[in-house]
């Protein structure tokens, strides 16, 4: 099963196995990480899922889609490598996917 | 404040799905409902959240969207003649010495029910507050989620943060009367009609605005009084930039608001409830669909619609204390179908 590392703004690591085919929101809520709130329930319409993916697994987790972008508009201290977890779904291909969770979500 | 006295036999408090089943199940036993939302239309989060998004679990509908499972509901509801009572929150609910209900709302509307249904699924809908620190201390002075006179901005110098149809419009009408107006929005899309978006763009190339690409990210100040925000921009480098205003525009969120001082037995800002009547620890005042709980809870739109049904039954008692309620089935019983105007 894929391995996923989500660290909290403290710094915390939390390293769980997640299903392929589950989303790295999913994943979290089902692990209670502290961080991810996913207030809508993963219909990318609350941005409280807003994850910072690490530099190097921007090229694997893609670009967000035109809806996601535009939902990044409600989250905070938005980057470059901002993603809503929710929209990130878990393959092999992301075993080993890094994700950092903000200090707040809105 | 409005002001305006409304009696009525039940009001329901959210006009959500659940909220518009109300209405329904209530008609058929002759119990009329008002509704009071806080949103500017019925519909819940179905209309608000994902009026696009596709809902697979909605009994004898395969696939539906949040905005049509909306309108078929408020078609179904239509034969009892719901009033809507939208943009105002209930304020105050307060049982009175008769058994029936005071309810105001914050334009001042005073509600006099025999019962009330609790329908506010995951509470009411409020601006987002950015979680700048510090961001308390202005609100109302500086800070500000909503504009309700434009007058008392003139002269002000405002930052305007977002990029919705809400920070678009607020640029474009306090543009006359403010001194100064920085839009700041990550990006150069909109998610925005576009003829605001071409007006504001006109307004900035005229320098009659200013666009910044980035984000606020500090507030400096004191008092209450804003004095500047420190704005970083898409390079990640932060400016500090002089303003005495802030409207940020992120968004609407849900809090359980009010409800929570009604006196109302509370567990976990849900409401519990019995699964036979669905009746709060207040008789008379009921909650049904996300907001309430009970052992084996599921918050599905599905679940709203059986409490809801059953609710109906024990409102019918109180509203009609001296009626024998038959149980009848909308597919036979001629006076269901006549209430519906289906025969």
């Amino acid at each position: 099963m894929p391995k996923i590392t989500y660290i909290e703004h403290n710094g915390t690591e939390h390293v769980v196995e997640a299903d392929a085919g589950m989303t790295v929101m999913e994943t979290a809520v089902k692990n209670q990480i502290p961080g991810i709130e996913a207030e809508c329930g993963g219909a990318c319409s609350c941005a409280t899922c807003h994850v910072y993916v690490e530099e190097a697994w921007k090229e694997a987790t893609g670009e967000p889609e035109e809806m996601e972008e535009d939902m990044l508009d409600f989250a905070f201290d938005v980057r470059p490598t901002s993603r809503l977890s929710c929209q990130i779904k878990i393959t092999g291909a992301l075993d080993g996917l890094v994700v950092r969770v903000p200090e707040k979500q809105f | 404040m409005d002001g305006r006295e409304i009696t009525a036999d039940a009001v329901i408090i959210g006009a959500g799905p659940v909220g518009l089943f109300c209405v329904f199940e209530l008609g058929l036993l002759d119990i009329k409902a008002h509704l009071i939302d806080i949103l500017d239309k019925p519909g819940g989060q179905c209309a608000e959240l994902y009026p696009e998004k596709p809902i697979y679990d909605i009994p004898g509908l395969p696939v539906v969207t949040g905005q049509e499972l909306t309108d078929r509901l408020l078609e179904q509801a239509k034969p009892f003649a719901p009033e809507f009572h939208l943009q105002q929150r209930v304020e105050t609910l307060a049982p009175q010495d008769d058994g029936s209900f005071l309810l105001v709302t914050d334009i001042g509307t005073r509600f006099h029910a025999k019962i009330v249904i609790i329908a506010a699924g995951g509470g009411s809908f409020t601006p987002k507050r950015p979680p700048l620190a510090g961001i308390e201390a202005y609100e109302a002075t500086s800070v500000f989620y909503a504009v309700r006179r434009i007058e008392d901005f003139r002269g002000r110098n405002i930052v305007v943060a977002g990029g919705g149809d809400s920070a678009l419009d607020w640029v474009l009408n306090l543009q006359p009367v403010a001194n100064s107006i920085k839009l700041v929005h990550r990006r150069e899309k909109f998610r925005a009609a576009p003829d605001s978006v071409n007006k504001v763009m006109a307004l900035a190339d005229a320098g009659k605005i200013n666009f910044t690409l980035g984000q606020v990210m500090e507030l400096h100040g004191s008092g209450g009084i804003l004095e500047a925000a420190t704005i970083r921009d898409n390079d990640g480098v932060s400016s500090r930039h002089e303003c005495d205003t802030l409207l940020p525009f992120f968004g609407l969120t849900m809090k359980l608001g009010p409800v929570a001082d009604w006196g109302l037995n509370l567990h976990e800002d849900l409401i519990p409830v019995d699964t036979e009547k669905f009746q709060t620890s207040q008789p008379g005042i009921f909650a049904v669909g996300d907001i309430n709980t009970y052992p084996g809870k599921l918050k599905l739109i599905l679940s709203g619609f059986h409490e809801a049904a059953l609710m109906a039954q024990e409102a019918h008692r109180i509203v009609y204390p001296d009626k024998k309620l038959t149980f009848q089935y909308t597919t036979s019983s001629s006076s269901l179908q006549k209430k519906l105007g289906v025969k």
